[in-house]
């Protein structure tokens, strides 16, 4: 198990967005987050990655607990040092890509692996240079975000993210800022992904992909997971008629 | 008195001129820094605080703060204040231009997107290295013309020494403009302040033309 996430409570003020939220990943599967716009799946990915505080719940990685709740049922995180070291299981691409523009492309995916992760500079390059073959820009190691489209930004984001070597992925509606013809792109290199049994869970409104790629699926609808299953369970019987709605709003 | 033996009787001054000028630089831009996140602080009697301050040194004319700071320490405390001329100019300057850049960075700040610190955060990097690494070279970028406007107005401010009775370029020129009958000091000084903002421009434009190879 690389991800195990128990009981996850969040709000924002007054309003509940995640309502008791139970959701587990194993090492190789590729999970699909679907559900309309406010039901929370962006918040729980949040979560997941420490950029926001769960109010109750566990989140454990790789067997190592980040959070627990005590007996009153408030959340209580690891100390830093101890969740630094869990946050190097995780990497997270962002609907912005948010690459640093003052950064060229491969300063972009060495500057972490160097500096954070202390790995020798040679190496860093040399995995860098890999990477960006792999995602089809090693001609454009040297250019700047500002130079790039939306979707060669998004595979720079990416290669960013694995330069880390995390064991699970986290992908925030990676497709939903860019033009549709460049959606394409950036959808082949997570499935590529797939295809070598990288870990990864995809918030995503691509639901063709989400049908073709991964291994499950789960719909979300205000604050719980209301369905949650094979792909071709989910898309072709779905159980709940909350499913069966959301799902008959997006073929039309 | 010819043209040269004015010109060398106000060249001391312009030292002095510039001496307050880069004097205040020094202090004043990383005092402005300090400000800047004792304004952001969560504290609110911290912020709260600051923004009085910045209030007092944006609101009153620094004219006033400079006779403040030199006879200030003396009616309060009795403190003599002979030598304390130069410093009482500098801390003067030093005070008021920080309250400016303080606002000039925070200003900043502001146009960084809350995606860099997250991104960041994700990639493992320390809270001082994604300041130094991350957003402050994007800061600098941000606020270079606001810097160079207030760089600008600090060349000519420093005239306003005169109040303390310092003898910089602009006091000689006035001195030697009375005792001469003459308004060529006045010109003289005119275009010293003009070559001086003339050549930070200049330096000024360069630098933004570097931080040019990104948006």
């Amino acid at each position: 198990m690389i991800l195990e996430m128990k009981g996850i409570k969040k709000s924002f003020d007054d309003l509940e967005v995640l309502k008791d939220i139970s959701f587990n990943v194993d090492s190789g599967e590729v999970v699909s987050v679907i559900g309309p716009s406010g039901s929370g799946k962006s918040t729980l990915l949040r979560c997941a990655t420490f950029l926001e505080t769960v109010d109750a719940g566990q989140i454990t990685y790789m067997g190592k607990s980040a959070v627990t709740t005590n007996a009153e049922g408030r959340a209580h995180y690891v100390p830093h040092a101890e969740l630094n070291q869990i946050k190097r299981y995780f990497g997270l691409v962002f609907q912005q890509f948010n690459l640093f523009p003052h950064y060229s492309v491969l300063k972009n995916i060495t500057d972490a692996p160097i500096h954070v992760q202390k790995r020798p500079k040679e190496q860093v390059h040399a995995e860098a240079m890999e990477l960006l073959r792999k995602m089809n820009l090693e001609n454009r190691a040297d250019a700047y975000p500002c130079q790039l489209s939306g979707g060669q930004q998004q595979r720079v984001a990416i290669a960013r993210a694995l330069a880390l070597k995390p064991e699970i992925l986290f992908f925030d509606e990676p497709t939903s800022a860019l033009d549709p013809e460049l959606t394409g792109e950036v959808l082949k290199v997570i499935r590529q992904l797939a295809e070598e049994k990288m870990t990864m869970v995809v918030v995503t409104h691509e639901m063709p992909f989400a049908r073709a790629v991964s291994n499950r699926v789960i719909f979300m609808d205000k604050g719980v997971i209301v369905e949650q299953g094979d792909p071709e369970d989910v898309f072709g019987n779905p159980q709940q008629e909350r499913t069966v709605q959301f799902l008959r709003n997006y073929q039309r | 008195m010819t043209l040269s033996t004015m010109l060398s009787a106000m060249g001391e001054g312009m030292l002095r001129s510039c001496a307050i000028f880069f004097l205040t630089i020094l202090f004043s831009m990383p005092l402005g820094m300090v400000i800047m996140f004792l304004r952001r602080s969560r504290l609110k009697l911290v912020s709260g605080i600051t923004k009085i301050y910045i209030a007092i040194m944006r609101g009153t004319p620094l004219m006033l703060q400079l006779l403040m700071w030199y006879f200030g320490p003396y009616y309060l405390f009795g403190m003599s204040i002979r030598g304390y001329r130069l410093p009482a100019i500098i801390i003067g300057f030093s005070m008021n231009y920080a309250a400016y850049f303080a606002e000039i960075y925070r200003g900043g700040m502001e146009t960084i997107p809350q995606g860099q610190y997250e991104a960041a955060e994700v990639l493992g990097y320390s809270k001082t290295q994604t300041f130094f690494k991350i957003i402050l070279p994007q800061v600098v970028k941000a606020i270079l013309p606001s810097v160079t406007n207030e760089i600008i107005t600090l060349v000519k401010d420093t005239s306003l020494a005169f109040t303390l009775a310092y003898n910089e370029m602009f006091s000689l020129a006035k001195q030697i403009a009375a005792s001469q009958t003459s308004f060529t000091p006045f010109i003289i000084a005119g275009v010293f302040y003009f070559i001086a903002n003339y050549a930070v421009a200049f330096i000024m434009e360069r630098i933004e033309k570097a931080l040019d190879y990104y948006k």
